[in-house]
C-alpha cells in the first residue's frame, strides 16, 4: 500500500508536504518487513539533519533499522506519542504512524524522491 | 578414547545412505594442498588414567595455605547445595535460552538473578551477566559514552589495577580519553578527581570498597557528574552491598562489579561473573541478554529473552556490544547462592567479614612495626604498612603456612611495603592469631 | 510456576552459617551504610533445592536429548570433566597466588594446564603461540582484531576497515567494529557459496585491516579457494582471521596455521566438548603466527630450562589484559582434558563423524525439503523451509513442532542469506539410532505440513508454555520482579 500524497526513499522512508513543513514517516512496506515495532528512538528537536544520514531508529522484535533523513531540514516536531505507542506505526503509518517534521527544509531535495507510482515500481523489482 | 556411539556396521549403512564409498570421500571439498602438514597429538588415555593424570597436577597447587589474599576476588563459603543444584544437566548441558518454550528454567532463573542484582546494587534494570568484573566496567563506560555522546572518562585510582588495565586494553584502538587519578591507601583524591570532571566527560568510575578495602559515600561525586551531564559508574562488592550505602542510594547511572564472591570458586581466575545494573532509561544501551516476562498463546506467564535488537546477532556491527555466550552458569550459582543465604544470610556473613577484618586490624595494630592504615572504614579487606618490602614478609609467610595478602607495590610504584590484607567468614579467631603471631614472628625475626 | 520471591516465607533460612567466633565491630556510620532494607528470599534449603529442580524440569540440555542447534556444536559433554573441574587443587586455587612466589612456584599444576594446552591447540590449528585469556567466542574475536590493530600501528600501516562475508556470524561484525574499525560485507556466491573472489578483489585495497573467515562457513561448506583468497589478502597486507566456531569439522582435515591464516580462535565450549551452561560460560583462546606472537595479551606461562613453569609479563608490545587472569580457567581445564583423552585418533574421529552424521541427515531429508546445497556439506547441512512456506508453514512452524517430537529444534533464520533456513549440526556423538528417529520426526513434518498445516501452526503443545508473545515483552519490560 503506497499514498498518492507522499514522495519516496528507495530506503523506505516517505514525505509529505504539509504547509511550510515536511512530514516524515516510514512505508507501509517497511513497516511490514519488520514486523511488530518495540521501540523507536526519536530525532533529536531543532536538530538540522542531513539528506541520507542516519536520523532516528527503529526496532522490532527480530530486527532493527535506522531511517534515513529522506531531505535535509531542521527537526521542528517529532510525534512523541509513539514513544509510548510505537504500534501507530504498524497501523497507521502514513497518518498516526509519522515520526518527525522537518522545517527550512532543502526543497530541491524533492525532486530525487520517488513518487507513489516510481515507489511501487521500485518494490516491485526488489522483490 | 572417543565419545562416539556410532559402529563400524552403522558407519557403512549411513555411507551408503550418503552415496560415497569411504569417509575421504565426505572430505573430497579439502583439496589435497590443504591437508595438515602435521598433527602430533599424545595417543588417547583412558578415564581412570586421565583422572590420575589430573589429580596430580591439582596436587602441585598449594591450596593448602591459609589465605589472607583478597585482592577483588574471596574465598567465601560456599554452601553444598550450590554444586548439587547448578550441577543439574538440565542446566549446564543447555545452551542459550533462544527456544523459549524449552528453556523456562533457565529463563526464568535469569529473570530472577536480574532481580537480585537489582535488589542487591537498588538500581532499576540488570542484565544476564558479562565475562567478568572488568569487562563488565568497559562496557559500563561504553555506555555512558553512547549515552552522552562524549568521549572523556575519569577513572579513580582505587578501582581494581586489573580492571583499569583491561578498560584500557580494550579502548586502546578507539578515540576515548581516559584520565586517572593517583589514589593511595591512605585517601581518595577527591579534589583531583572533582577537577577533572567537565562537560565533555562521558563517565567517571569509582569502586566501593576500593581496591584498598576502604568504604566512602561517593554520593558527593556523583552530584558534581551530574551537573557537567556525566554519568557515575560505580563497580561494588555484591556482598558488601548487603550492608554498605548502595550505588542505587547513591544516585549511579551504573552499577557493576565482580560477581565471584557469590558462590563462584576462585577457581585460579574464572569463570566468574559480571554483573551490570543501571538506571531504566539506559536499558537500551545495555549489552548482553536480557529476560523479559509476557504471556503464552493461551495467556499463561512465561518468559522469554528481549530487547535482542541491541544484540550482535541481530544488529551486528552496529550492535550495543559483540558479546554472544556469556557467564550463564555462574549467574545461576550466583541466584542459587543469594537464594539460599536470603536476606537475613548474606547480611550475616557481610558482618562476619567485616568484623573479621576489624578483628584482625586490632591483632595486627598490637604489632609494632605494623602501621594498620585508618583512612576510612573499611570492609573485608584493608592496608597495613610493613617495615620492609611486603614481598620478602610475603615469602616468610608461606613457609609459616599463610598466604598473607597481595603485595599493592605490584600494581602500585612505591607501595612495596603495603600489604592488603582480606578476611572472609572462613578464617577463624585462631586463624587470625596464628597469622598475627606469625607476621610478628617474621618482622621481630 | 510461582517466582522464587512469590515463596519467601518471612523468618526462614536456608544456609547454615557458622556463628561469628570474634567480637563484632562497631556499626558502620550511618553515612557509609545501607538504609533500605535488603529484600532477597526467605527459605529453607529444600525450598530452594525444589524451586530449582522445578526449573530445571523446564529446560532441555545435551543430556535429555537430540540438540542439533547449527553453529552450536551441542555434543555430550563428559563427566569425568566435571570431576575434575571440581578437584580442590584447581577449583580453590586463588588466581593472586602466583605473585606471592618466583612467579608460578605455588601453582605449578595450573601453570602446566596452561602451557600444555597452549601447546595441543598449537598443534591441532597449525599456529605458533596461543594465549588462553578470552573468556568466549566473541572475546576471541575482539582479542584478534585488538591484535590487527596493534600489528598494523606497529608496521606504520594506516588501516580502517575489516572484511566480512555476508554469511558470517553477526559477532564477526560486532567484535570488528568494538575493537574500532569499520565493517564492509562482501557478497557470498549463491552457487558455491564461498566468499565471491569479485566482489572480495573490489572490496579489498591499502585499508583493508583483516579478512575474517569461518571455513567450513555457515552454510556448512568447505570453502576450498581459500589460497587464491589469502594470495588476494596478502598483496595488501590485510591479516587473515579464522573463526574457529566450525573447527570441528575438520580436526586433523585442515589446519588454518598451514594455510597463510594469521589468527585464528577456538571455541573451546564447541569444539572441546565443555558445557555450555545455558549460555556461558565459554572459552575462546586465540592463536596467532610467530610474527604476532609479542602482541598477545599478558600474562604468558613460560617453561624454564629446569621445566618448571613461569608466568612473564614483560612484553611491552603486548595489547595487555583482555582477561582478569588467565580466562576461563576451569573451561581450559576440561578442554584439556578432553584432548589428552581424545589423543590425535580420537579428535580425528570426532570430524569424521561429525561430518558423516550431517551428511547422513542432507541425504535423508533434501527429497522433502530444499536443500540449497544437496551435494554435500561438512558437519552441519543447511535446509530451507521454502516448499513447506506454500502451505504457510515456516522454519518457526518446523522448529516448534520438533519440540513436540521430543527434540531440541536446529537453528533457524540463520544464516541470514538462505531463506527459511533450518541449520542441523548433529555433532559426533549422537548414534544412528537418534539420528533417525529425528529424520522420522522431520518427515512426518512435512507431511503433516501437506495435511495439517494448521496443528504445525498450534505447536509446540507439550512444553510448560506455549508459544510466546515476544513483541509484548520487549514493549513492557518486565525485566526484574
Amino acid at each position: 500500500m503506497v499514498s498518492e500524497e507522499c514522495l519516496y526513499t528507495k530506503t523506505h522512508e516517505w514525505v509529505r508536504i504539509e504547509g511550510e513543513l515536511a512530514v516524515v514517516g516510514i512505508t507501509d512496506h517497511a513497516q511490514r518487513a519488520l514486523g511488530d515495532i518495540t521501540f523507536i528512538e526519536l530525532p533529536q528537536l531543532h536538530v538540522e539533519v542531513e539528506r541520507g544520514k542516519e536520523c532516528a531508529t527503529i526496532e522490532s522484535v527480530k530486527a532493527a533499522s535506522d531511517i534515513y533523513a529522506p531531505i535535509s531540514g531542521e527537526v521542528f516536531e517529532v510525534n512523541a506519542s509513539l514513544e509510548g505507542a510505537p504500534e501507530k506505526i504498524n497501523h497507521d503509518p502514513y497518518g498516526e504512524g509519522w515520526i518527525f517534521k522537518l522545517k527550512d527544509y532543502n526543497r530541491n531535495h524533492l525532486s530525487s524522491l520517488l513518487n507513489a507510482s516510481a515507489y511501487e515500481a521500485f518494490l516491485e523489482s526488489e522483490a | 578414547m572417543t565419545y562416539i556411539a556410532n559402529t563400524d556396521k552403522q558407519r557403512a549403512e549411513m555411507l551408503e545412505r550418503c552415496g560415497v564409498s569411504s569417509m575421504e570421500d565426505l572430505f573430497r571439498a579439502i583439496p589435497a594442498s590443504l591437508k595438515p602438514k602435521s598433527f602430533d597429538l599424545p595417543e588417547g588415555m583412558a578415564e581412570l588414567e586421565v583422572f590420575a593424570h589430573f589429580e596430580k597436577l591439582a596436587g602441585r597447587n598449594h591450596t593448602d595455605l591459609v589465605t589472607f589474599l583478597g585482592a577483588g576476588f574471596y574465598d567465601h563459603f560456599i554452601p553444598a547445595a550450590v554444586d548439587a543444584i547448578a550441577g543439574r544437566s538440565e542446566f549446564y548441558t543447555a545452551y542459550t535460552p533462544y527456544q523459549a518454550e524449552l528453556s523456562q528454567g533457565t529463563l526464568q532463573a535469569i529473570y530472577e538473578y536480574q532481580t537480585y542484582i537489582c535488589r542487591l546494587t537498588e538500581m532499576d534494570v540488570s542484565n544476564a551477566s558479562v565475562y567478568d568484573g572488568g569487562t563488565a566496567l568497559y562496557e559500563a563506560c561504553q555506555m555512558a559514552i553512547a549515552a552522552t555522546g562524549r568521549r572523556k572518562v575519569v577513572v579513580d585510582g582505587g578501582v581494581n589495577p586489573i580492571h583499569r588495565k583491561m578498560v584500557h586494553s580494550f579502548a586502546k584502538n578507539l578515540a576515548i580519553d581516559f584520565s586517572e587519578t593517583e589514589v593511595g591507601p591512605r585517601r581518595m583524591e577527591r579534589k583531583k578527581l572533582s577537577d577533572l570532571i567537565d562537560r565533555s566527560t562521558a563517565a567517571v568510575v569509582l569502586q566501593n570498597p576500593n581496591f584498598f578495602g576502604v568504604i566512602d559515600d561517593q554520593s558527593d561525586i556523583v552530584k558534581l557528574c551530574h551537573e557537567k551531564g556525566a554519568l557515575a559508574i560505580q563497580s561494588v562488592n555484591p556482598i558488601a552491598c548487603a550492608i554498605i550505602k548502595t550505588p542505587g542510594e547513591m544516585g549511579f547511572d551504573i552499577a557493576t562489579g565482580e560477581g565471584q564472591p557469590l558462590g563462584l570458586p576462585v577457581s585460579f581466575g574464572g569463570p566468574y561473573l559480571g554483573f551490570m545494573a543501571a538506571r531504566r532509561s539506559l536499558v537500551r544501551k545495555m549489552p548482553g541478554r536480557i529476560a523479559g516476562r509476557t504471556v503464552d498463546v493461551h495467556g499463561q506467564e512465561g518468559f522469554v529473552l528481549t530487547l535482542q535488537a541491541r544484540e550482535q546477532h541481530i544488529r551486528r556491527e552496529k550492535a550495543t556490544s559483540n558479546i554472544c555466550t556469556n557467564q550463564a552458569l555462574c549467574a545461576l550459582r550466583a541466584h542459587i547462592y543469594l537464594s539460599l543465604l536470603g536476606t537475613e544470610g548474606l547480611k550475616q556473613v557481610a558482618r562476619i567479614c567485616r568484623d573479621k577484618a576489624h578483628y584482625a586490624k586490632q591483632r595486627l595494630k598490637r604489632i609494632s612495626g605494623i602501621e594498620v592504615i585508618e583512612s576510612g572504614p573499611t570492609f573485608n579487606e584493608f592496608t597495613i604498612r610493613l617495615p620492609f618490602g611486603a614481598s620478602e614478609c610475603i615469602d616468610l609467610m608461606i613457609e609459616k603456612g599463610f598466604a598473607a595478602g597481595f603485595p599493592l607495590g605490584r600494581y602500585y610504584p612505591g607501595l612495596d611495603n603495603y600489604l592488603l590484607v582480606a578476611l572472609t567468614e572462613k578464617r577463624t579467631k585462631y586463624e587470625i592469631g596464628w597469622f598475627a603471631e606469625a607476621l610478628e614472628s617474621v618482622i621481630c625475626r | 510456576m510461582s517466582i522464587i520471591f512469590e515463596k519467601t516465607v518471612a523468618g526462614r533460612r536456608g544456609a547454615r552459617l557458622s556463628k561469628s567466633d570474634v567480637p563484632p565491630a562497631e556499626p558502620i556510620e550511618a553515612r557509609y551504610s545501607r538504609s533500605s532494607a535488603l529484600q532477597l528470599c526467605e527459605l529453607s534449603e529444600l525450598d530452594v533445592v525444589r524451586h530449582f529442580t522445578e526449573l530445571s524440569r523446564r529446560n532441555f540440555g545435551v543430556d535429555t536429548n537430540f540438540y542439533p542447534l547449527g553453529s552450536c556444536t551441542m555434543k555430550y559433554n563428559p563427566k569425568v570433566f566435571e570431576k575434575i573441574a571440581h578437584l580442590k587443587g584447581f577449583f580453590s586455587l586463588h588466581p593472586l597466588l602466583p605473585q606471592l612466589r618466583g612467579a608460578g612456584l605455588l601453582t605449578q599444576g595450573a601453570l602446566a594446564v596452561i602451557y600444555e594446552l597452549e601447546k595441543l591447540l598449537c598443534e591441532i590449528t597449525g599456529m605458533d603461540a596461543f594465549t588462553l585469556h578470552p573468556m568466549a567466542g566473541a572475546q576471541g574475536e575482539l582479542t584478534g582484531m585488538l591484535i590487527v590493530a596493534a600489528y598494523h600501528k606497529y608496521k606504520n600501516n594506516r588501516k580502517t576497515e575489516v572484511l566480512i562475508p555476508d554469511e558470517a556470524h553477526g559477532t564477526n561484525p560486532s567484535s570488528a567494529a568494538t575493537a574500532g574499525y569499520h565493517v564492509r560485507e562482501v557478497a557470498t556466491n549463491r552457487k558455491t557459496g564461498f566468499i565471491d573472489l569479485q566482489a572480495l578483489e573490489s572490496a579489498m585495497g591499502e585499508h583493508t585491516a583483516a579478512l575474517m573467515l569461518t571455513n567450513p562457513n555457515t552454510l556448512g561448506i568447505f570453502v576450498s579457494n581459500i589460497e587464491e583468497i589469502a594470495k588476494l589478502a596478502k598483496k595488501h597486507d590485510c591479516l587473515l582471521y579464522y573463526d574457529g566456531a566450525n573447527l570441528n569439522a575438520v580436526l586433523g582435515r585442515f589446519r588454518p596455521g598451514d594455510v597463510f591464516f594469521d589468527i585464528v580462535h577456538v571455541n573451546l565450549h564447541k569444539t572441546f566438548a565443555t558445557p555450555h551452561g545455558g549460555g556461558g560460560p565459554g572459552a575462546g583462546p586465540v592463536g596467532v603466527r610467530k610474527n604476532l606472537e609479542r602482541f598477545l595479551p599478558i600474562s604468558r606461562v613460560v617453561k624454564r630450562d629446569d621445566n618448571t613453569y613461569k608466568l612473564e609479563y614483560d612484553y611491552p608490545d603486548s595489547i595487555g589484559y583482555v582477561a582478569p587472569f588467565y580466562g576461563n580457567f576451569l573451561v581450559c581445564l576440561r578442554a584439556y582434558a578432553y584432548i589428552l583423552t581424545l589423543g590425535a585418533q580420537g579428535l580425528r574421529r570426532v570430524s569424521d563423524n561429525a561430518v558423516l552424521n550431517a551428511n547422513y541427515i542432507l541425504h535423508s531429508l533434501k527429497d522433502l525439503f530444499h536443500a540449497p546445497y544437496p551435494d554435500g556439506c561438512m558437519h552441519e547441512c543447511v535446509l530451507s523451509a521454502q516448499k513447506q512456506t506454500e502451505r504457510e508453514i515456516r522454519a518457526i512452524d518446523i522448529a516448534k513442532a520438533l519440540i513436540d517430537e521430543g527434540f531440541h529444534p536446529p537453528t533457524a533464520y540463520f544464516p541470514l542469506i538462505v531463506k527459511e533456513a533450518l541449520m542441523i549440526e548433529p555433532t559426533e556423538t549422537e548414534s544412528k539410532e537418534t539420528l533417525d528417529a529425528f529424520i522420522a520426526a522431520m518427515r512426518k513434518i512435512a507431511e503433516k505440513a501437506e495435511t495439517n498445516p494448521a496443528e504445525l501452526r498450534a505447536a509446540p503443545r507439550t512444553t510448560p508454555v506455549g508459544r510466546l508473545d515476544e513483541t509484548k515483552a520487549a514493549r513492557e519490560m518486565d525485566i526484574r520482579y
